[in-house]
């Protein structure tokens, strides 16, 4: 073997063995990220956590259920005023979207797709909270629902052009007329795919803080009321996570712990949605 | 049908306007999906105009220099943006710097390397990175990489290349540095997902070419099989910059928000992002309300140019696809 050969096969074995330690430091910053948090948050997991609110600075104890309370109220308003508005722009992308608007609608979602949040939540600060003279959760819902169309939007699409041509065809030949055709038959048959799309959307939105800050701007009480601020856990973890006290600092650990856990548990099911219908697809 | 009858006699609707969709079903249908479409152009031309209007009095009072003059006194009222911009772009280099390789290392590992049974699992332990909420990362940063970075990484770095302006001063924690790794941790899914896919779409006859004529499997590769996906790849590392200009949480929570323009990476700076999270709301005087709004403005046309430069480049390798809106 002559030395030149020899070279070529030593770079080409360490160059793979490079990609692949690559790899590994990679998921070794996923393994240390959730590690952490599993260490430092699950001992202050306990009943009073999640069903206490919060007490005053200084004082120990208390707990986070206005913030989880808050969470789900946010997050589930944001998906009903998104969802629709996010699958009907999908559809239309893969029904109608061969034209010239399909082109714009198509550039824009993927252009706002990478706008940044916080953008988004002075955004509706001067559309919500500034008219109404105060903090409310409504806003920060809308904000939410603002970030979470154009995901949903492109990922219906996708899922819609997935559906086999013969279906539509056969529908239609069977004399259905074309909404129908696209409601009962195409995302019928798309549906587990755009619920996988919905659930990864709405793991996205629960985690976002930044457009938070000044809509819903976070509550030390237990509030239900969408017209008032509201807590959530991810504002709740930047107050206690920035704060001075080490009570607060547990506290913190242990929201992102659930908050955490609550966007890997919706992350997951999208998984499982997807693999259930459409297997090898991807 | 409201149609007269009359009509009806005189023109009867032939079967195949059934078929190109001109029943009353299918024109509401479509009409409602238009209607849904139309909205998010819409909330764009709502979102850019909001911003600028609200920008407007401080963008008539500084003007252009807004841009490159680094006084920020609420107090005074005089305002200039360039010690964010600075550091939003030299905390977004860095990230680059740190995450373009690794991103591409798990890429091609992925498309081209790995056994069969490795590639799913792993690639979904990756995106699952992008899962990981800004604020969690910021409170990681704080407790965890912080630390680390103190005890293991700055004074090794110190002791070689101490003698660079890069790394001058004192290490307090919260600086560039840590701001730029956190930023890089988050955006290694995204790139390594688009790239990943890119690497995929390359034709398998590129590989069996290279392979025929006596190319070893990495040569394969980075002769034949990156360069063909090369405007994907770039598109790929171009929207990763675009989620780092616009990332607000952990970069907040970490980078030490201070107005300053200084090259060592071991200090504090700021960007635009959060000079917004911290400052939008101790906002007390309208000019520094809308001097914040030109922020937003500034970073929104930043992040939007950045992102349409990279969908124009992924599309040109995989035409039309939604590639990185699945990422997760």
């Amino acid at each position: 073997m002559s030395v030149r050969r020899l070279r070529r096969r030593i770079v080409s074995g360490t160059m793979t063995a490079l990609v692949a330690v690559l790899s590994f430091v990679a998921v070794l910053a996923l393994v240390l990220i959730l590690g952490y948090l599993v260490a430092k948050g699950a001992s202050s997991l306990d009943w009073s956590f999640f069903v206490r609110n919060p007490v005053p600075a200084g004082q120990s104890g208390g707990g986070v259920a206005n913030a989880i309370v808050g969470t789900v109220i946010i997050v589930g308003l944001a998906a009903l005023i998104g969802l629709p508005i996010g699958i009907g722009t999908g559809l239309y992308l893969a029904e109608y979207g061969s034209g010239r608007l399909g082109w714009t609608v198509r550039f824009v979602a993927d252009v706002l797709n990478g706008t940044p949040s916080i953008v988004v939540g002075i955004f509706a600060w001067t559309w919500l909270v500034k008219p109404m003279g105060h903090f409310s959760a409504l806003a920060g819902s809308v904000a939410l629902a603002v970030l979470m169309v154009p995901m949903i939007a492109r990922t219906t699409e996708e899922m819609v052009r997935l559906v086999p041509h013969s279906l539509r065809e056969a529908a239609l030949a069977l004399g259905y007329p074309r909404w129908r055709t696209s409601l009962r038959v195409v995302a019928r048959t798309a549906l587990a795919g755009i619920l996988t799309g919905c659930l990864v959307g709405v793991a996205r939105i629960a985690g976002e803080t930044a457009p938070l800050l000044f809509t819903a701007l976070g509550n030390l009480n237990f509030s239900t009321s969408i017209l008032q601020p509201m807590q959530t856990l991810s504002l709740q973890i930047f107050t206690y996570g920035t704060g001075p006290f080490d009570e607060w600092h547990r506290l913190a650990w242990a929201a992102a712990l659930v908050l955490m856990g609550l966007v890997l548990v919706l992350a997951l099911a999208a998984r499982w949605a997807l693999r259930s219908r459409y297997g090898a697809a991807r | 049908m409201t149609t007269l009858p009359m009509e009806r006699a005189a023109a009867p609707e032939p079967r195949w306007q059934v078929l190109r969709g001109a029943n009353v079903g299918d024109r509401l249908y479509r009409g409602a999906l238009t209607v849904l479409a139309l909205t998010l152009p819409l909330l764009l031309v709502a979102l850019v105009s909001e911003l600028a209007i609200n920008a407007w009095p401080a963008i008539r009072r500084f003007g252009l220099p807004f841009v490159w003059t680094s006084v920020w006194d609420p107090v005074a009222g005089v305002f200039g943006a360039a010690p964010m911009i600075f550091g939003t772009i030299a905390s977004s280099f860095l990230a680059l710097l740190l995450a373009v390789p690794l991103a591409l290392g798990v890429a091609i590992y992925l498309s081209e390397f790995a056994p069969k049974w490795l590639r799913q699992p792993v690639s979904f332990l990756v995106e699952l990175l992008a899962a990981i909420p800004s604020v969690v990362y910021g409170l990681w940063g704080i407790f965890v990489l912080i630390p680390f970075l103190r005890t293991y990484v700055v004074p090794p770095l110190r002791a070689t290349l101490g003698w660079t302006p890069f790394l001058s001063g004192v290490f307090y924690g919260n600086s560039l540095l840590a701001g730029g790794v956190i930023l890089a941790i988050m955006i290694v899914p995204y790139i390594a997902a688009v790239s990943r896919e890119v690497l995929l779409a390359v034709p398998v006859s590129q590989r069996e070419a290279a392979l025929g004529m006596g190319a070893t499997r990495w040569e394969a590769v980075w002769t034949a099989v990156v360069p063909y996906g090369q405007a994907g790849l770039m598109g790929a590392v171009i929207l990763g910059l675009g989620r780092a200009l616009g990332e607000t949480m952990a970069v907040t929570m970490l980078i030490g928000n201070r107005h300053d323009i200084g090259l060592s990476v071991l200090q504090p700076a700021y960007t635009m992002a959060a000079a917004i999270a911290n400052e939008f709301s101790e906002a007390t005087t309208n000019l520094y309300l809308s001097a914040l709004f030109e922020v937003g403005l500034i970073l929104f046309v930043i992040t939007v140019a950045v992102n349409a430069l990279a969908r124009l480049m992924i599309w040109r390798v995989a035409r039309g696809t939604a590639v990185g809106s699945r990422a997760l």
